[in-house]
């Protein structure tokens, strides 16, 4: 079995003069939750999007289960799924109908089955016939979450899963998806700003900032770089000593980052 | 292509429908209307000038025909709007929908309406103005086909260009067949067009629709079959252009990362 589910290698993205990714590479092996970190505008989005095959790289490859995003898209996103907090599924649609559309494409067997479980593990059965369009933002970020499970996907990408969510329901996500990720071995890519997320589900950090890599590791190695006990106060560093101007041009350079400590 | 992808498209284009009454509206009110406005029109005429009785079967037959195309283009446009506007492209474009399979979903929509609407319409003319459009006889398919292939093609262009120029540019789902009528020759036949014009409206299949429709209602039908095989050529040949056209936008949104711009 291929172990290496994401490869990405030397990844731009260039719109324009503007570089919103340069030269990036990172890896997620079977099993492993992967954080995407970076202040908004470090290039995550635009990663995930290529990782995707939403969008087209300038330079540089990004392969799942081993095939090339641009020439096996088809096979790699049946074995994948994708949820944001900043996405909507469509919202004249009922609940129910828009698992059964995705159920359909992905060809889940026993689809009405599926989504019944899913809308349980999620808390909102009881909103099974209600319009998407009126539900809360932390209800649709659990609808969009129940879409990404659809298909057990091999492969989890999510964009600030708990974004729109309060301390409570946030934390019952993360079990769920923790439990995805232990019981059916789904490896998962995230991105957060909440670094609560990011200590109690990544097993490995990615830290983006003007659409570079800047560090890589596990939380504890970070803090240990970092001479810190907080990855919020990593975070901060990170962004305040690499901070970008207007068009993305880097300030500092990732050097002159290395050299600041967290007091 | 794999159906059951194909099948959930159509089946989230029904949703999208049984949901919204404005839509089902849309889709049959204004054909309808069209009808109903076209066909006093020609009972007007007929009582002040006497025109001869079979102007009413020539306009009621090419308001019925041109609702074929203009609802075949329409839907393949709106088929890609409902998940423009409803902020669904991510979801579509990062599952494994294949383009070649959200465009033959919305051709199957764009015949579903196209035949329920004419059926629709072809009941009222019947029923208000004793028009049967079966009386165009066996050319009816014929000339049915080449209406829908020419309204696939160009609800492609205008799909395109909805994806290569973003929201502003969606004025051309409605505006597109309205920009070609005057050269489909609908109410009219080609020889009424000035002469620089007449070239160009050999270029567009549906001229030798309604040519076709007008030479079958008045008993010349031995015409009909190559003006329907003239047809079929340039729909043949507009529908790969306009596949080409599409595959080559759809990559430069990608390039450009419109698809996900477009969802912000």
């Amino acid at each position: 079995m291929f172990n290496r589910i994401v490869e990405v290698t030397g990844l731009q993205k260039h719109f324009g003069k503007y570089e919103a990714v340069k030269n990036v590479s990172f890896h997620a092996d079977r099993g492993e939750i992967v954080g995407l970190l970076g202040i908004n505008g470090a290039g995550k989005t635009t990663t995930i999007h290529m990782l995707l095959g939403l969008t087209k790289p300038t330079a540089g490859t990004v392969r799942v289960f081993g095939r090339d995003i641009e020439t096996s898209r088809t096979e790699i996103l049946s074995r994948v799924n994708f949820a944001s907090s900043y996405i909507a599924l469509p919202y004249n649609l009922k609940v129910i109908e828009n698992l059964l559309v995705f159920a359909h494409i992905y060809g889940v067997k026993n689809p009405k089955n599926k989504i019944e479980k899913l809308l349980e593990d999620f808390e909102i059965h009881h909103l099974r016939n209600a319009t998407s369009g009126r539900l809360s933002s932390g209800e649709q970020t659990r609808l969009n979450l129940c879409k990404a499970l659809l298909n057990d996907p091999e492969l989890l990408v999510l964009d600030e899963p708990t974004a729109s969510l309060d301390p409570d329901l946030a934390d019952k996500v993360r079990k769920v998806l923790q439990r995805v990720n232990r019981e059916e071995g789904c490896t998962l890519l995230t991105t957060s700003h909440n670094m609560l997320d990011v200590t109690e589900l990544c097993d490995r950090i990615v830290f983006m900032s003007a659409g570079e890599v800047v560090e890589e590791g596990t939380s504890d190695q970070i803090l240990r770089k970092y001479n810190s006990d907080s990855l919020e106060d990593v975070f901060i560093s990170i962004a305040r000593n690499h901070s970008v101007d207007g068009r993305g041009d880097k300030v500092a350079s990732s050097a002159d980052l290395k050299k600041v400590k967290v007091s | 292509m794999r159906w059951n992808r194909i099948y959930a498209l159509v089946l989230k284009y029904f949703f999208v429908c049984s949901r919204n009454a404005f839509r089902a509206m849309d889709i049959f009110f204004w054909p309808v209307m069209d009808l109903l406005v076209w066909g006093f029109v020609t009972l007007y005429l007929l009582k002040i000038s006497g025109a001869v009785p079979t102007m009413i079967t020539f306009l009621v037959g090419a308001v019925i025909l041109w609702n074929v195309f203009y609802r075949a283009h329409q839907v393949v446009c709106l088929s890609f709007m409902e998940d423009l506007w409803s902020r669904n492209l991510l979801n579509i474009f990062t599952s494994p929908v294949k383009v070649s399979e959200f465009i033959t979903a919305a051709y199957i929509l764009g015949l579903a309406q196209a035949v329920t609407v004419m059926v629709i319409l072809s009941a009222m003319a019947a029923f208000m103005y004793q028009f049967n459009i079966m009386t165009i006889g066996p050319d009816l398919p014929m000339l049915f086909v080449n209406l829908m292939l020419m309204g696939w093609a160009m609800g492609l262009v205008a799909t395109a260009l909805i994806i290569r120029f973003g929201p502003q540019a969606e004025v051309l789902a409605w505006a597109i067949p309205f920009l070609v009528q005057p050269l489909c020759a609908v109410f009219y036949p080609v020889s009424v067009l000035p002469a620089w014009l007449q070239p160009l409206a050999r270029c567009v299949p549906a001229s030798y629709v309604f040519e076709g429709m007008r030479a079958s209602l008045s008993g010349s039908n031995e015409v009909v079959f190559n003006y329907a095989l003239i047809a079929f050529a340039l729909n043949v040949l507009y529908l790969a252009a306009a596949g080409l056209l599409f595959k080559y936008m759809f990559e430069q949104a990608r390039v450009k990362g419109l698809l996900a711009k477009y969802n912000a």
